[in-house]
């Protein structure tokens, strides 16, 4: 028989028709909208006169740009309450589930799927967000797709998509203390480069990567987008059975069991071939920051910023124009630079576990007064469990301030914007240009190298920290 | 939706050699809370345009007069991040039909197919020389013919050949997108649904 990877039998199982010299009709399992990429998609169905064909296969929150105080009371800003009550009205019209600002399971939208067990192994998975990547974690394939394709899941279920290269990426060994699984991908980010994985969907494997929590995998799957691929998946494991299991979405009873069987079937057939490989090891990896405007730009916190030397033309440019708009020199050290804000939160480190490595490690101290410390769950689920471990009240003790759920300065659409000049050290997933707010200067890292940022009030190596 | 229907298009280029411009650079977070598809082209590109008092910046290309056209030659790795859709119809709104780059992010190509801008991959060699050719001759034009995958440089005739696959090539040909296909498939999207 064929040898075949994980993402062959996901995606081979999923095709409805191959349009010759053409791309794949493609079925969708699971929709995910938001209020800003889905409002533009309900217009066009109206406008073709056409409905949503399989409202139950899709689910709805707002999360982009939705406040993060106050979120019982009505959206201040007119704009973004205009595109949640679009979100609520189309749900509402169409009969698609919400989860709405203020209930249960309100959240980042990747944060509430797998939260909600509505993620699921050998699932295809799509949302209007490149960042739906993340449910790969759980052995799905998912991507995120542009408005237009958004319309398409709506009327359709279907999208039209040529099936991606595969490429594994492998780390093996056992990861060092302090080091977590945000350093594992910046570092792979780094080894290949912001567009190294363009055209593949990746699936990671090896040692370090099976020793990993759901939360732990889906931080890594997250950020796959990153490095310019489709998305990222794991092989589903008892790790993954564990967490889905009781969850509101998850199977039941007898059915549990029948799920579990297939979902056991779910790995790369030993010997199976991928267009491309990468081999790290985790020894190699240690605490990760970036240092420039793109998620390739990573270096170890120990480490300095790279030279312009062997760099030529455009390549050269494009690097000095980073740095510039960073404020740093090439080759100097970022250990020790003086930061102002640092942001824990967003779909890529904003779950319960990220929140609880913040408030161990800053327990019983307090941050540094040059800083604004921002918390913000990735969802009400999140919230919720950090009050009742008393996390919360560890980081409002040491200064952190807490927000309601969103995606908040990852993204800055709402009103928690970094200010020009600034740097903000963050445990979210792009460090563009403007990305945090016009003219903020991001840096990427680990929950545990923002706890430690926090506390020092410097770019530091929560290895440092810890050995005091 | 429909669009305009692409075959050859021949115009002056507008160059961006910049590389891995972001979906967050060619448009902002913070001007994607529009419920419709019109008005993105007064932000394309809005924080290299504008000042933060929202005078326009000198030295960036869409505010030197000396470049304009329909096409944007851009540099490597040229829409990488976001899957937002708003980043296409920024450029399209601005009057953008066609992006040259060497190397394109996925879902952002993907995203221009799918509204009718055509993305079109060439060689970094060819990027360099139709760079070097619109600094030296800002009128220089460039000829994109669809029909047969061929992108030239008309002051002096270099071409390069460029893939498309066959469906999308007919769909901008004819200005067709893919849902008209995907309802023209119910039937058997049903079928297949219900088996699941
Ligand atoms: S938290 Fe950030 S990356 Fe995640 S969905 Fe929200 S905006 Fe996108």
């Amino acid at each position: 028989m064929e040898k075949t990877t994980l993402f062959d039998k996901i995606w081979d199982s999923h095709v409805v028709r191959h349009v010759p010299a053409g791309p794949d009709v493609f079925f969708i399992d699971k929709h995910f909208i938001h209020e800003v990429t889905s409002p533009v998609a309900f217009l066009n169905l109206e406008k073709r006169g056409i409905g949503v064909k399989y409202p139950h296969r899709t689910i709805a929150t707002p999360d982009h740009n939705v406040p993060t105080v106050d979120q019982d009371q009505t959206i201040k800003d007119k704009l973004s309450r205009m595109q949640v009550e679009k979100l609520r009205e189309n749900c509402r019209k169409y009969g698609i589930e919400l989860h709405d600002l203020g209930t249960a399971h309100h959240g980042i939208v990747h944060v509430i799927g797998p939260e909600l067990g509505v993620t699921q192994p050998g699932m295809t998975i799509v949302c209007g967000d490149s960042h739906t990547s993340t449910h790969g974690a759980f052995g799905a394939i998912a991507f995120g797709i542009g408005t237009s394709e958004v319309e398409m899941v709506l009327a359709t279920q279907c999208i039209m998509q040529s099936k991606p290269k595969k490429m594994r990426i492998s780390v093996e060994g056992e990861l060092g203390k302090g080091v977590t699984s945000k350093d594992i991908i910046l570092y792979i980010i780094s080894k290949i480069s912001a567009a190294g994985a363009t055209g593949y969907f990746v699936e990671y494997a090896g040692s370090a990567i099976q020793s990993l929590s759901m939360e732990a995998r889906m931080t890594i799957c997250n950020m796959s987008i990153e490095m310019g691929a489709r998305g990222g998946l794991i092989a589903p494991d008892e790790t993954t059975f564990n967490y889905l299991k009781g969850r509101q979405y998850a199977p039941k009873g007898e059915d549990w069991g029948k799920a579990v069987a297939y979902w056991k079937t779910l790995k790369t057939d030993e010997g199976a071939v991928f267009d491309k490989e990468y081999h790290f090891d985790a020894a190699d990896i240690e605490p990760m920051i970036t240092y420039g405007t793109n998620p390739g730009m990573g270096i170890k916190v120990k480490d300095r910023i790279p030279t312009a030397e062997g760099l030529e033309g455009s390549n050269k440019a494009s690097f000095l124009k980073s740095l510039d708009y960073m404020g740093f020199e090439p080759g100097e050290p970022v250990k020790g630079k003086q930061v102002d804000y640092v942001f824990v939160g967003s779909c890529t480190n904003g779950r319960i576990e990220d929140i609880r490595a913040v408030a161990e490690f800053v327990k019983g101290k307090k941050k540094a007064e040059n800083i604004t410390a921002w918390i913000v769950p990735g969802s009400r689920e999140v919230e919720k469990m950090a009050h009742e471990e008393g996390l919360v009240q560890i980081l409002e003790e040491a200064g952190f301030e807490l927000r309601q759920p969103g995606c908040s300065a990852c993204l800055a659409m709402n009103d928690d914007k970094i200010p020009a000049g600034k740097y903000a050290v963050s445990t979210s997933n792009r460090n563009f240009e403007g990305r945090q707010g016009p003219g903020a200067r991001t840096m990427l890292a680990s929950p545990l190298t923002v706890a430690a940022v926090a506390v020092t009030g410097r770019i530091t190596d929560p290895r440092e920290v810890f050995d005091n | 939706m429909a669009y305009d229907k692409f075959t050859v298009l021949r115009d002056t280029a507008v160059p961006l050699p910049t590389e891995n411009v972001d979906t967050d650079q060619i448009i902002p977070a913070r001007f994607l809370k529009a419920t419709e598809r019109t008005g993105f082209g007064d932000n394309l590109f809005r924080d290299w345009r504008y000042d933060v008092e929202g005078n326009p910046k000198k030295d960036f290309v869409l505010n030197d007069p000396t470049y304009s056209g329909k096409i944007l030659v851009a540099g490597k790795n040229f829409g990488s991040g976001s899957s937002r859709e708003h980043a296409v119809w920024a450029l399209y709104d601005y009057g953008f039909r066609c992006v040259v780059s060497s190397f394109f992010a996925d879902i952002f190509k993907n995203n221009c197919l799918n509204i009718g801008v055509l993305p079109v991959t060439v060689s970094p060699e060819f990027a360099d020389k139709l760079f070097a050719a619109i600094e030296a001759d800002p009128k220089t034009e460039i000829e994109v013919n669809l029909p047969e995958q061929k992108i030239t440089l008309l002051s002096t005739g270099e071409f390069e050949t460029f893939d498309i696959n066959e469906y999308k090539k007919s769909n901008m040909q004819n200005g067709f997108d893919d849902i008209d296909y995907l309802l023209n498939m119910s039937d058997e999207i049903e079928a297949f649904a219900a088996s699941r």
